[in-house]
C-alpha cells in the first residue's frame, strides 16, 4: 500500500530572497530519485507539504509551472517553526516533499475565455505558476485576453520582480501592478489597493471571462463587489483558500468548511460553491 | 455456536494469544479502558463500559508515522503485523470502527497505518445485557446485540459465555482459541436465552426516536438558524467528548526530536480546541468556543451523513454524555436540530 505520509526526498538547488524585508524566500527543489519527479506530476494551483525532518511539515502552494521541468519551486513566508528553520536552510540541504495535493485551477475548462488574475501579497505564488502555464506557446492561443492585477504593500514586497518586468512588456498579457504606497517618485506602476485598481483596469465580463482571486481576506472581501460590478458571476470567480492543514489528504479534519475539505476538495473553489458552504475560511 | 465456561476464560485467551495480539477491557486506576493485553492477561468481561473507546486498537492516540535519523527517514513495516483480536468490544463500538474507515479509506488516499490494523483485526464482540441510561445505540442503527460489524458475538449467560460465529475471521479465532461447539441438546435453550436477553437489553436502551442525518433541512439553515451560542452555553471546550468518542478521528501531526534522532507522530487532536483551526497568521475561522461546538455537532449530525450517506457519525455509546462536565447531551442537540427540521 502506497504511504501518503512518506515524503519524496528533495535537495535544495537554489534559494532566492524575494522581498526587501527578507521575509519571503523562493526555494527551488530537485528530486533526488528521478522516478519521484514523474510521480510528482502537478497542475497550477495545487500545493504540497514541505517536510523538514525532525521539525515538521507545512502546506505551501506550488509556485513553479508544470512546464518548468526538473524542478519545483515554493515561495515561503517566514512565520512559524517550520518556515523559520526552512529560511535557515542552505543550498544542497536535503528535506522532503509530499504531494501534489488539492485540485488546482481548472484551466482546461477556461479555454476560449478571457482570464483575469487578481493577486495580493504573497498569495501570488500559485498565480505565478498559472501565468507561466497560460503563457506557454501551445496554450496561449486557447485563451482570450489575460489581465493580471497584482498588488503588494510597497515595491520591496513584490514577488518575482524580474518576471513581472518581463511580462510587463510582453504581448498577450496586460499587467496592472500596484502598491499600497511608495516613496519612489519614479514608480512606474499604480499606487492604490487591489480592489480599486481592479475597478479601474480590469476588463468587464459579458459572461466570457473568468477571474482567479488569491489574496488576504480583506482584499478578497473588497474585490468581490468590484467583480460583480464588472459583470463576473459567482460561478466565474475562482478562489484558492488556505485553511490550516496537517495531513493534506482529507483525513485529519481541520481544514473543513462544512463537509468540504480545503486540502482535498479544494483549495480552489468557485465563489458560487463557497456560497453554499458555512464559509469558515 | 460455541460456549466458554468463565472459569476457562484465561486459558482460552492464552491459547488465542499464540496466534493473536489481543486487546480488551482492562481495569486501571481511572476505571476500565480498552487496551492491548499482556501475555496471560484475560480481558475483564465484567466491565460495563470502557472510559475510552476501543478506537485506539486501529487508531492509537500516538502513532509513529516516520522515524528520522539525520536527514533520512523511514516508515514502519506495516506488512507483517500480527493478527489482532479485540475481545469484549461492544457491538456499537465495533460499528464505530467501520465508521472511522470512511475517513481513512477513500478512493483517492488510503491511510496504511489505520487500514493495515483494521484489515488484520478480528472483532470478538460482547453483547451488553444491561445498557445504562446514556446508551441510545438502537436509535443510531446499531444496538447492544448488533451483529453487523462483528466477527463473533459473545453473550454473557452468567457462568458461561455463548459465542455466535459470524464470519470466517470469527471461525478462525474460534479454532485458534480452541473453542468448543455448544452441545447439540443445549443449542435451542441457549438460543432462546440469547433472544430473551437481546429483547430485554434493546427495550432497556433509551429511545430518541429517529437519530438520523437531518436530510430534510439544509446545512446552511442548520448552521445559521439554530441558536448555537445558547446550546453551547455550558461548554468549556475541554475536548473530553472528542477523546472519549469512538467515531472522532481528528488528528495532528508533530515531529519530536532529540539531536539527530526524531519521530513524526500522528496524534489524536480535537476540533474543540482553538489551536486546531488557527492559521499561522493568527486568523481562526472558528475563533469562538461556540463556533467549534457548532462544527463538532454539525460534523456528527449533518456533514458526515450528507457526505457518505451512512447515517450520523455517532453510535450512541453515551460516553460523551457520561463524561461531559457541563452535562451537554448530544440527544438534546439533535432534538434542537430536528425541531428546526419540523418547522421548515
Amino acid at each position: 500500500m502506497n504511504n501518503p505520509y512518506d515524503p519524496y526526498p528533495v535537495r535544495i538547488r537554489e534559494i532566492k530572497t524575494e522581498t526587501a524585508d527578507r521575509s519571503l524566500k523562493t526555494f527551488t527543489f530537485e528530486f533526488i530519485r528521478k522516478a519521484d519527479e514523474a510521480a510528482f506530476s502537478y497542475r497550477s494551483g495545487q500545493f504540497a507539504m514541505l517536510s523538514v525532518p525532525r521539525v515538521g511539515e507545512i502546506p505551501i502552494g506550488i509556485a513553479s509551472s508544470p512546464s518548468e521541468k526538473g524542478i519545483v519551486k515554493f515561495t515561503v513566508f517566514k512565520t512559524g517553526k517550520v518556515t523559520t528553520v526552512l529560511h535557515h536552510m542552505k543550498q544542497g540541504d536535503v528535506m522532503g516533499l509530499r504531494g501534489p495535493m488539492g485540485n488546482g485551477f481548472p484551466l482546461e475548462q477556461m479555454t476560449g475565455k478571457n482570464v483575469l488574475i487578481i493577486g495580493g501579497g504573497f498569495a501570488f505564488t500559485t498565480l505565478r505558476s498559472t501565468i507561466i502555464t497560460l503563457m506557454q506557446p501551445g496554450l496561449r492561443d486557447q485563451y482570450g485576453t489575460i489581465d493580471v492585477v497584482y498588488g503588494a504593500r510597497n515595491p520591496g514586497m513584490l514577488l518575482y520582480r524580474d518576471e513581472l518586468d518581463q511580462w510587463n512588456g510582453q504581448p498577450g498579457i496586460n499587467m496592472h501592478i500596484t502598491v499600497d504606497g511608495t516613496d519612489d517618485p519614479d514608480w512606474p506602476h499604480h499606487i492604490g489597493f487591489v480592489p480599486a485598481v481592479t475597478g479601474e483596469c480590469a476588463p468587464e465580463s459579458t459572461g466570457n471571462a473568468v477571474a482567479i482571486v488569491c489574496g488576504p481576506p480583506v482584499m478578497i472581501k473588497f474585490t468581490r463587489p468590484v467583480l460583480a460590478d464588472l459583470g463576473y458571476g459567482d460561478e466565474a470567480i475562482l478562489m484558492s483558500l488556505e485553511n490550516r492543514m496537517k495531513c493534506g489528504i482529507g483525513m485529519c479534519g481541520r481544514c473543513n468548511i462544512g463537509q468540504e475539505l480545503v486540502c482535498k476538495d479544494g483549495p480552489v473553489f468557485t465563489l458560487a460553491d463557497l456560497n453554499k458552504t458555512p464559509g469558515e475560511f | 455456536m460455541i460456549i466458554i465456561n468463565k472459569t476457562d476464560l484465561a486459558e482460552v485467551m492464552t491459547r488465542a494469544q499464540e496466534t493473536y495480539l489481543l486487546s480488551g477491557p482492562v481495569e486501571t486506576f481511572h476505571g476500565h479502558t480498552f487496551r492491548h493485553l499482556e501475555p496471560g492477561q484475560a480481558p475483564d468481561l465484567s466491565c460495563h463500559h470502557t472510559l475510552l473507546s476501543p478506537k485506539a486498537v486501529v487508531f492509537p492516540p500516538s502513532d509513529p508515522l516516520l522515524t528520522f535519523s539525520g536527514d533520512d527517514w523511514a516508515g514502519p513495516d506495516l506488512a507483517d503485523l500480527p493478527p489482532q483480536a479485540a475481545v469484549g468490544i461492544r457491538p456499537y463500538d465495533a460499528k464505530a470502527l467501520h465508521l472511522l474507515k470512511y475517513n481513512f479509506d477513500t478512493p483517492e488516499y488510503k491511510d496504511p497505518y489505520f487500514l493495515s490494523r483494521f484489515e488484520n483485526l478480528t472483532l470478538v464482540g460482547l453483547a451488553e445485557n444491561h445498557p445504562d441510561p446514556a446508551n441510545f445505540s438502537v436509535s443510531c442503527g446499531t444496538g447492544p446485540f448488533d451483529e453487523t460489524c462483528l466477527d463473533m458475538l459473545l453473550v454473557d449467560l452468567g457462568d458461561a459465555l455463548a459465542g455466535k460465529i459470524l464470519t470466517d475471521k470469527g471461525e478462525a479465532f474460534a479454532r485458534a482459541a480452541g473453542l468448543d461447539p455448544i452441545p447439540a441438546e443445549k443449542k435451542a435453550a441457549v438460543a432462546s436465552t440469547i433472544a430473551e436477553l437481546k429483547t430485554r437489553a434493546e427495550n432497556a436502551v433509551t429511545r430518541t426516536g429517529s437519530f438520523g442525518s437531518l436530510d430534510g433541512i439544509s446545512t446552511l439553515d442548520l448552521y445559521e438558524q439554530i441558536d448555537w451560542e445558547a446550546l453551547a452555553f455550558g461548554c468549556i471546550n475541554c475536548n473530553t467528548c472528542t477523546f472519549v468518542c469512538p467515531t472522532c478521528w481528528c488528528f495532528d501531526i508533530q515531529d519530536e526530536a532529540r539531536g539527530q534522532k526524531g519521530v513524526r507522530l500522528k496524534l489524536w487532536d480535537s476540533c474543540m480546541s482553538a489551536l486546531y483551526s488557527a492559521h499561522a497568521s493568527g486568523h481562526n475561522p472558528r475563533r469562538q468556543g461556540w463556533q467549534r461546538f457548532r462544527n463538532r455537532f454539525m460534523h456528527k449530525l449533518k456533514y458526515f451523513g450528507d457526505k457518505y450517506g451512512a447515517g450520523p457519525m455517532c453510535v450512541g455509546c453515551g460516553r460523551c454524555i457520561r463524561t461531559c462536565p457541563a452535562g451537554i447531551d448530544i440527544r438534546t442537540i439533535h432534538q434542537a436540530l430536528s425541531r428546526l427540521e419540523a418547522v421548515t
